[in-house]
């Protein structure tokens, strides 16, 4: 009953901080851009070899969706990781939770309402933003991506992996400690993702395993990999099999989707990294 | 819950604490603090800043947890959610969303009490009724002076109608006429059978408010008791020559001190003054004057902490 109050509570705050307004807002202005870029691939000059194909414009539309997503799962990163930290950290610091704790309340009803309503934010910005990409990008190019549910659900569960990670950690740090700590590992976390990839292309395993441990730490740029090849058109892949295994250190390519196994181990490290928040904020003195 | 289970937690002190210790990385904020707040008293907090009282608060509602001892809370394991039911709390520092409105904070505590949703608007009108917020309800927390935030918590201290209402420093933000009405409310709450419990540093709020105070000090208390008990822990003071031999003999009315050229008996009442003045005229000494004297709660206060005079 009461995580519910939370979580209402959660939403009301995203709406009348124009959290919200500021997300969608400025994602529908993205949206709107790309469109017009969309439409402009159907005037493009023709090269030496002929007309640009509709192959090729859909292999650009694909390129283009995969950096408008990362733009997206970025924006997603910033909103989950700074809307996350102050909803602990900054309501200890400013006495917000002082009279709400006080309540007859649990700990864990109250951080997990929290994680909820940041949850449902995060879930719907990512199926509005990229289902609206995906449909101004079919309405002017035809393309429309191989897997848009994936797609959709690896960039949303991206967002819940930095949420949970920037919630445990205000739990212990200062808000703005939090924020700044979870946006560095997803910095790097992204990194150890391209690295990884240069390993891989290179045949250096020592380098190459960066990147697995890198994905099995912080699993961001594992999922974020698998919105990659969600989005990929078919004749991308055959063209990266072909190009050998240099095209690995190509940081916007996905061989493949990810393993059941690692989202099994995604979903884990959520739920895992959720309870220790529960269990921190628990025993915190407030 | 049991029904004997029930009546229990109902006849159980409002607030408990055994040898409750606190101790933070390098300092002890509670040192072996035994209280017992009793249902329906006034119960009064009192030291100087950094005594030990916010503390003492918080892990009676279980916000901070004790490092060893027992608490309990209407009868309930403090700490336990369930314990904090019926309990109303204005913190010291304390902030509510300025994003939302007033009336939409006290809906968010009703609903938090779990007070079911039949009950819950006419509890929230009489809660704003009793705050004087009743015009400004609908404007949003951001809006608020400190004054009226003050107000907003008052109300969300009471809200659910509560068995025990605990104020740490309620008065900082106050002016002489807010400070007024919140004795009233105190009042107002004692006559309906409510446990206050009402941290202070200022000896004349809670002179005027309290049935029993405890004294922090360093963690510890120094004293607690009935008011007027520890009011009582006044004196005899004799003006007196010629009774440095009769010190011994004038202990058994009690602690013998000089303050020249006062010979005080500390703790003797004014019943025992025609004995102590018989002692010593009996002895050889020369009565000059003599004076009862009715320590206020002030000079205890400051004798107990140590602060100079």
């Amino acid at each position: 009953m009461s995580i519910l109050v939370v979580v209402g509570l959660t939403l009301r705050e995203g709406i009348r901080r124009r959290l919200m307004l500021a997300l969608f807002g400025l994602s529908l202005v993205a949206v709107v851009i790309t469109a017009w870029g969309y439409s402009q691939l159907s005037h493009l000059p023709p090269t030496s070899s002929g007309p640009v194909s509709t192959d090729d414009i859909h292999i650009i539309t694909s390129l283009l969706l995969i950096l408008v997503m990362f733009m997206f799962s970025f924006v997603l990163a910033l909103s989950a990781v700074f809307a996350a930290a102050p909803s602990v950290a900054g309501e200890l610091e400013s006495g917000e939770a002082l009279v709400m704790l006080a309540r007859p309340v649990s700990r864990a009803s109250v951080l997990l309402g929290k994680w909820l309503g940041l949850a449902i934010v995060i879930v719907t910005y990512a199926v509005v933003a990229s289902l609206l990409e995906f449909g101004v990008a079919y309405a002017a190019t035809g393309y429309w991506p191989p897997h848009p549910i994936q797609a959709v659900a690896y960039l949303a569960g991206e967002g819940l992996v930095l949420l949970s990670l920037a919630l445990l950690l205000s739990t212990r740090m200062s808000a703005v400690a939090a924020g700044i700590v979870a946006m560095l590992l997803f910095g790097l976390a992204w990194l150890a993702g391209v690295v990884g990839g240069i390993g891989a292309a290179f045949g250096d395993a020592t380098i190459g395993q960066a990147g697995t441990v890198g994905h099995l730490l912080l699993p961001t740029d594992g999922l974020w990999r698998g919105a990659i090849y969600a989005i990929e058109p078919t004749s991308v892949l055959i063209a990266g099999s072909a190009a050998g295994p240099r095209v690995a250190a190509f940081p916007f390519y996905a061989p493949g989707p990810p393993s059941f196994l690692y989202l099994a181990w995604c979903v884990a490290w959520v739920a895992g990294v959720v309870a220790l928040a529960v269990f921190s904020f628990a025993r915190r003195d407030v | 819950m049991s029904g004997d289970a029930a009546s229990m937690a109902s006849s159980a002190p409002a607030a408990e604490m055994l040898a409750v210790t606190k101790r933070y990385r390098q300092r002890t904020a509670l040192d072996g603090v035994d209280l017992r707040v009793e249902r329906g008293e006034v119960f009064g907090l009192l030291g100087p800043n950094g005594a030990g009282k916010t503390t003492a608060v918080k892990v009676l509602l279980g916000l901070t947890r004790p490092s060893a001892g027992q608490v309990r809370l209407l009868g309930e394991p403090a700490g336990e959610p369930r314990a904090r039911r019926r309990v109303g709390y204005l913190p010291e520092l304390f902030r509510y969303q300025r994003w939302l409105t007033g009336r939409e904070v006290l809906r968010l505590h009703a609903q938090l009490e779990g007070i079911p949703r039949a009950a819950r608007e006419e509890q929230i009108e009489e809660a704003l009724a009793g705050s004087d917020l009743a015009g400004r309800a609908d404007d949003r927390v951001a809006g608020y002076s400190k004054g009226m935030q003050q107000r907003l918590g008052m109300a969300v201290a009471l809200v659910g109608r509560p068995l025990l209402v605990v104020l740490d420093e309620p008065t900082t933000a106050l002016d002489p006429l807010g400070r007024h009405e919140l004795r009233g409310v105190i009042r107002g709450l004692r006559e309906r059978g409510t446990t206050v419990i009402l941290n202070s540093h200022q000896l004349s709020e809670v002179e005027q408010v309290c049935d029993r105070v405890a004294i922090l000090q360093l963690g510890k208390v120094l004293a607690v008791g009935r008011l007027d008990m520890l009011l009582a822990r006044a004196g005899v003071r004799v003006r007196v020559t010629g009774a440095e031999q009769l010190r011994s003999a004038l202990a058994v009315f009690g602690e013998v001190s000089v303050d020249d050229p006062w010979t005080v008996v500390h703790g003797a009442s004014e019943a025992e003054v025609p004995r102590i003045v018989e002692l010593l005229v009996r002895g050889g000494a020369r009565v000059y004057g003599v004076e009862v004297v009715h320590a206020s709660l002030e000079e205890r206060f400051r004798d107990l902490v140590g602060a100079p005079r």
